[in-house]
């Protein structure tokens, strides 16, 4: 592959929240760095595959939409994600699939339709030096991005690609899924953590029974869940590591699940951590979506996430 | 009659699918860091390329791997040995000693005066009393480079602020709840402020990222404004909360 970029997109409008994100950045977090990448890391995968990408390709993530963006060269592009309105040229576009941009044609996204979170994948890749081996946007660490310092996508901006980003993807590269309803109820799965039993019979009962709504306080750190008020024998822990997914419980009963950009380490009791695959998915729930917390063995979870990948590279 | 099994340590406890925590102690003690620290270098070498990230803290160790390479029983197994044959090693556990330079000043320090009221001290005292005690670093968090160091002498042991401030600057020497910290970046923050330091905490060009690790000892030595403006320090004031 070669080493030299171009410039693929010109920014017209960046949205509320637009950042360039792969698999994440891993090795540092004993430094305090968090793990940044895809939220949804079901859709930014599939966004990759359906232009010919190996895994860990920088593609954009779009949050709520409000992007808009003009190809400058001939470009082959994938959405996949949250279905956000996305227009070509003012014409609805469909995602889950690869198109071919023609310079000057301009790319949007309006307003959820379904889902939160768009990806936009360019064939070969965006391009962005790595920082601490990834391009993971970070805005609060002030790391990744485009340019390095953890900046959002900006009205202005122009994005650089490989110069594969008019590649058409081989034949039989990917056949897309049927695009999930992220509107419809999700279905998390949770493996329990260490201190499950601290927690009341009765709260357990209603963790894992119990409708939960994704609360306003929702973002790449964490979400919020309201329901039930949980009771756990302990109030708080001696700080320690917390992994994507973690479901932390603090003093006032109701959950947060740690996404992406949470912070190291914590130390409120957690009910146990969200699968992967249930990470992406919660990262499509809309504020007010109902979710419900399953149960599942670490074995079926493995399973489950070793045949996503083998799937998507 | 031996303790409930539960409560024997060290144990493994699941962390999701990519992770163990290795809880070794129940409390904060400096000596614990006699034990992480060999842990830690045993992981490095036990998991070589199936290891992801180690995150250490006070009491604990979260050993993540990657799920492709190695199944949660197999990590287990592995740790479980480790833990086995694990002996304490106070000699490189001791860590690096480093200086932090700090303008303690009401104009950077906005809470010295409350910590003083607080302490039952004068704000000399105050000085005297941080810059007096070596301190060891427990964890990173929070933030690239934050470290939450400990442990502070109990009359300086004031809780954070029922308010955090939106904007702590960078470099900002502070104490909360018998710990001290000096923030790398501009972030909000509830802690104390005490002074300013003008090391760069962390910095994504240099070898190894963050000026502090888990297990070095810290010192803050006071320094005056013209030294900390010498060294690049920023002197604007931060407003003090009641």
């Amino acid at each position: 592959m070669s080493n030299y970029t171009v410039i693929g997109f010109r920014v017209n409008r960046a949205g509320p929240l637009t950042l360039l994100q792969d698999a994440g950045r891993y090795g540092v977090r004993h430094l305090g760095v968090t793990q940044g990448g895809a939220a949804d890391l079901h859709g930014w995968a599939w966004a990759n595959r359906l232009v010919g990408n190996a895994w860990g390709a920088p593609a954009l993530e779009v949050t709520v939409g409000g992007l808009e963006l003009i190809a400058e060269r001939e470009l082959v592009v994938a959405v996949a994600g949250a279905d956000l309105s996305a227009t070509l040229d003012g014409e609805p576009c469909a995602g889950w699939r690869a198109l071919s941009l023609k310079a000057g044609q301009r790319l949007a996204f309006a307003a959820p339709v379904n889902g939160l979170r768009a990806y936009l994948a360019v064939a070969g890749g965006f391009a962005a030096t790595p920082v601490l081996g990834s391009v993971a946007c970070v805005v609060r660490e002030q790391l990744g991005g485009f340019d390095g310092r953890g900046s959002k996508l900006a009205e202005g901006d122009r994005l650089a690609v490989t110069a594969e980003a008019g590649r058409w993807p081989a034949a039989g590269a990917a056949s897309a899924p049927q695009p999930p309803d992220y509107a419809a109820p999700a279905e998390l799965a949770l493996l329990p953590g260490a201190q499950i039993g601290e927690f009341s019979g009765h709260s357990l009962y209603q963790a894992f029974n119990a409708d939960w709504q994704v609360d306003t306080r929702a973002d790449r750190m964490g979400v919020r869940l309201t329901g039930p008020r949980l009771s756990c024998r302990i109030g708080s822990l001696i700080s320690e590591g917390i992994g994507l997914g973690a479901v932390q419980v603090p003093p006032d009963g109701q959950p947060i699940a740690l996404l992406n950009d949470r912070q190291t380490i914590g130390g409120y009791p957690r009910l146990g951590a969200l699968t992967p695959l249930a990470c992406a998915r919660l990262a499509q729930c809309q504020p007010g979506q109902t979710v419900r917390l399953t149960a599942v063995a670490a074995e079926r979870a493995l399973a489950d996430y070793r045949r996503f990948r083998a799937a998507l590279g | 009659m031996s303790a409930p099994l539960a409560a024997r340590l060290p144990r493994l406890e699941p962390a999701g699918l990519d992770g163990w925590m290795v809880r070794l102690f129940e409390r904060i003690d400096e000596d614990n860091l006699a034990w992480i620290t060999p842990l830690i270098r045993h992981c490095e070498a036990a998991f070589g390329d199936a290891l992801v990230d180690l995150v250490p803290s006070y009491t604990t160790l979260l050993v993540v791997f990657d799920p492709l390479r190695l199944s949660p029983e197999t990590a287990r197994h592995r740790l479980q040995a480790l833990l086995a044959a694990l002996t304490p090693d106070v000699q490189t556990a001791t860590g690096e000693l480093r200086e932090l330079p700090t303008w303690y000043d009401a104009r950077v320090g906005p809470d010295l005066e409350r910590v003083a009221r607080h302490a039952g001290m004068s704000v000399d005292d105050v000085i005297a009393c941080h810059a007096g005690t070596d301190y060891r670093v427990f964890a990173l968090g929070f933030a690239p480079g934050f470290a939450f160091m400990g442990l502070l002498d109990e009359r300086l042991a004031v809780p954070r602020l029922a308010t955090p401030r939106p904007r702590v600057p960078a470099g900002s020497v502070a104490i909360a709840g018998g710990q001290t910290a000096a923030y790398p970046m501009v972030t909000p923050g509830g802690w104390n402020l005490l002074g300013r330091t003008a090391a760069r905490l962390f910095d994504r060009d240099r070898e190894g990222l963050s000026l502090l690790r888990v297990g070095d000892r810290v010192r803050f030595v006071p320094v005056d404004r013209a030294t900390f403006e010498r060294q690049g320090g920023d002197t604007t004031a931060v407003e003090a909360r009641a």
